[in-house]
């Protein structure tokens, strides 16, 4: 009786939930207007343009990858591709010798997509630790200097990675490592104010109840953080992590400066030389191949975790 | 006996404190080193810098100030490449604001799929940096771009977006635009959390919805307006990877942008204490708009809490 009892209220729940949420839908999806037809299409067709707009670039990158050689340099361009040349996306990243110049002696594609894929890793892993570790001293605890830590955490946002580039470079080549992956890879286990200051605000709905439960059962402050706060903050370190790994994976100036050798390259770097490796004319089909696939693994993941994406941007409290 | 529990119990809470705060300390310790080894110490450091001609090579040389003074007086490379990127910042950041707002406002319509509305114009901002630039760089090609090639169906011949020095900044502003998915999907939620008795109250004072807008959204929205103008102000000033990819800083240095300037300054020229001269006068820059904006703020942002 019991349980058929739960399932009946459990079923309850859901359809009242399921009723509140679209009322809050329409609530949501301003509902203080009165559609007419003609306003509906109005806004359809607005959307429709302006979505044909945001598109295009997409459209013809992807039409672009696609095409076989000759029809590159077609006016009128050819508006799909016949035939499709899947090929194109695998010559892109393996292309030496015949057509490509200089690049016979440079390393294979995987190796740029490894160290990226390196420095986006370290990148996320070290914001999330360092970041929710600060975001934790500030949403938690209390000490002499708070505010003023806390604001100037905040202006450093205002400060421009080209004011500490120069002194930064010169750090990095007296310790001997300029060409080497670890100016890119240290600097990120210290916290980033953006994300530090994300992550209090989620802190900060968390009941400290929980914490004060802990701390009578003689729980230490850095059991309470990795034990309660980290798991109950799943989403916005979601957010945080899939910020930081597009942040990390297109991140350009930073391995412009410390990178010189082929075998230390990026794929960003590697995309803005591509150039460099053809004869006089640059391979289109080729060029917007290999961007297509350097982007992909930010679309694929935006496209996995839309929610916590969008959710990260609101978490910050413009959302009341 | 009161007395001694009394100052037994002081002690113990002034203990828990010290402890507490201790270990505060040290879990804000991250940010504390990596503020000092690579931004505070860095800023200072760099201010050092300035003052000195140091091409790496050769030893540093004491110059005084000296860099400053050429920046303002002789080198008109750098008061063109403030000039360009004043020019793209004020005009890109308000265009980019109307833009998302616009967006915003139009998803926040009774509409179907609005996921798939919103996929649709967060999209660009996922592709920043170079992949964008690179693919710009083909939609603007003279012949074969997809632009000009559609502008030629409805009978125009487009221009040379990128190697006319009339227009380049403007085309760099336009895709700009396309980038504009962060501060939209802001704009959205702040409208998703407006109070509806507002907007049920002017109707029952026969408010249109132009009015409404006016007087209700956009003031009640000004303060989300205001951050997204300042993060729309730093990282417009900062601008690199476009011009870098795109332009090149040409043609004619019509999209030298500071930050393009300072960098082949230190990178290829090797001028490290001209950089860091520069660096810093960006830094104080981005400082003072800051600064103007927050005052000029305090005129027409409205926080609710005041009210």
């Amino acid at each position: 009786m019991a349980v058929q009892d739960l399932v009946t209220k459990s079923n309850q729940d859901m359809d009242n939930s399921a009723v509140t949420s679209i009322d809050f839908r329409v609530f949501l999806l301003g509902s203080q207007f009165k559609p007419g037809l003609l306003r509906q299409l109005m806004v359809y067709g607005l959307l429709i343009v302006l979505a044909a707009l945001f598109l295009l670039p997409f459209y013809w990158m992807v039409n672009t990858a696609l095409k076989p050689s000759n029809q590159v340099f077609r006016v009128p361009p050819t508006w799909f591709p016949k035939p499709v040349m899947w090929s194109n996306f695998y010559k892109a990243m393996t292309m030496r010798g015949t057509e490509a110049r200089v690049s016979s002696s440079a390393p294979p594609v995987y190796k740029y997509a490894l160290n990226t894929t390196l420095i986006t890793v370290n990148g996320v892993v070290g914001t999330l630790m360092s970041s929710s570790m600060v975001a934790y001293a500030f949403a938690r605890l209390k000490f002499p200097g708070q505010n003023v830590f806390f604001v100037g955490i905040l202006s450093t946002l205002m400060i421009p990675f080209a004011v500490v580039m120069v002194p930064q470079f010169i750090i990095w080549k007296n310790l001997n490592w300029l060409d080497t992956l670890w100016p890119l890879m240290v600097p990120h286990w210290f916290g980033s104010a953006w994300n530090i200051f994300l992550l209090r605000q989620f802190f900060m709905t968390i009941p400290v109840d929980y914490d004060e439960a802990a701390l009578m059962d003689g729980a230490s402050r850095w059991d309470i953080y990795w034990r309660i706060i980290m798991p109950l903050s799943r989403p916005a370190l979601a957010a945080v992590a899939v910020f930081a790994f597009v942040y990390f994976w297109n991140d350009f100036l930073g391995p412009l400066i410390i990178l010189s050798t082929p075998e230390n390259f990026t794929l960003t770097i590697y995309l803005v030389n591509f150039t460099v490796a053809f004869w006089q004319v640059t391979p289109w089909h080729l060029y917007m191949a290999a961007a297509l696939i350097i982007t992909l693994p930010c679309l694929i993941l935006f496209f996995f975790s839309q929610r916590a994406f969008l959710k990260g941007i609101t978490i910050t409290g413009f959302k009341r | 006996m009161s007395a001694t529990t009394n100052l037994i119990g002081r002690t113990t809470t002034r203990r828990k404190r010290l402890r507490e705060a201790l270990t505060a300390y040290a879990f804000i310790s991250p940010w504390i080193i990596g503020f000092v080894l690579f931004m505070g110490g860095p800023i200072l450091a760099s201010f050092i810098l300035s003052s000195f001609r140091w091409k790496l090579i050769a030893p540093p040389r004491f110059i005084g100030f000296n860099h400053y003074i050429k920046m303002f007086t002789t080198d008109e490379l750098f008061q063109l490449s403030i000039g360009v990127t004043f020019k793209y910042v004020l005009v890109s950041v308000p265009l980019a604001q109307v833009l998302a707002l616009s967006l915003a406002l139009l998803l926040n319509q009774r509409i179907r799929l609005l996921g798939f509305w919103r996929i649709v114009f967060y999209l660009p901002a996922v592709v920043s940096g170079v992949a964008g630039s690179v693919l710009w760089s083909w939609m603007y090609h003279n012949q074969l771009g997809i632009i000009n090639n559609l502008l030629l169906l409805v009978g125009i011949q487009g221009p040379n977006w990128l190697f006319d020095k009339e227009i380049v900044l403007g085309s760099l502003i336009v895709k700009s635009l396309w980038n504009v998915g962060v501060p939209m999907i802001i704009y959205l939620a702040g409208l998703q959390g407006m109070p509806q008795e507002l907007y049920e109250a002017a109707e029952i004072d026969g408010a249109g919805e132009w009015v409404e807008f006016w007087k209700i959204s956009l003031p009640m929205l000004s303060p989300v307006i205001f951050f997204n103008v300042i993060m729309g102000f730093i990282s417009g000033l900062q601008t690199f990877a476009e011009p870098y990819v795109m332009t090149g800083g040409g043609p004619d240095n019509a999209t030298l942008f500071l930050g393009l300037h300072l960098y082949q300054s230190a990178f290829h020229y090797l001028k490290m204490g001209y950089a860091s001269a520069m660096a810093w006068v960006m830094f104080l820059l981005i400082l003072t708009l800051t600064l103007v904006q927050f005052k000029l703020g305090s005129r027409w942002v409205y926080y609710e809490a005041e009210a």
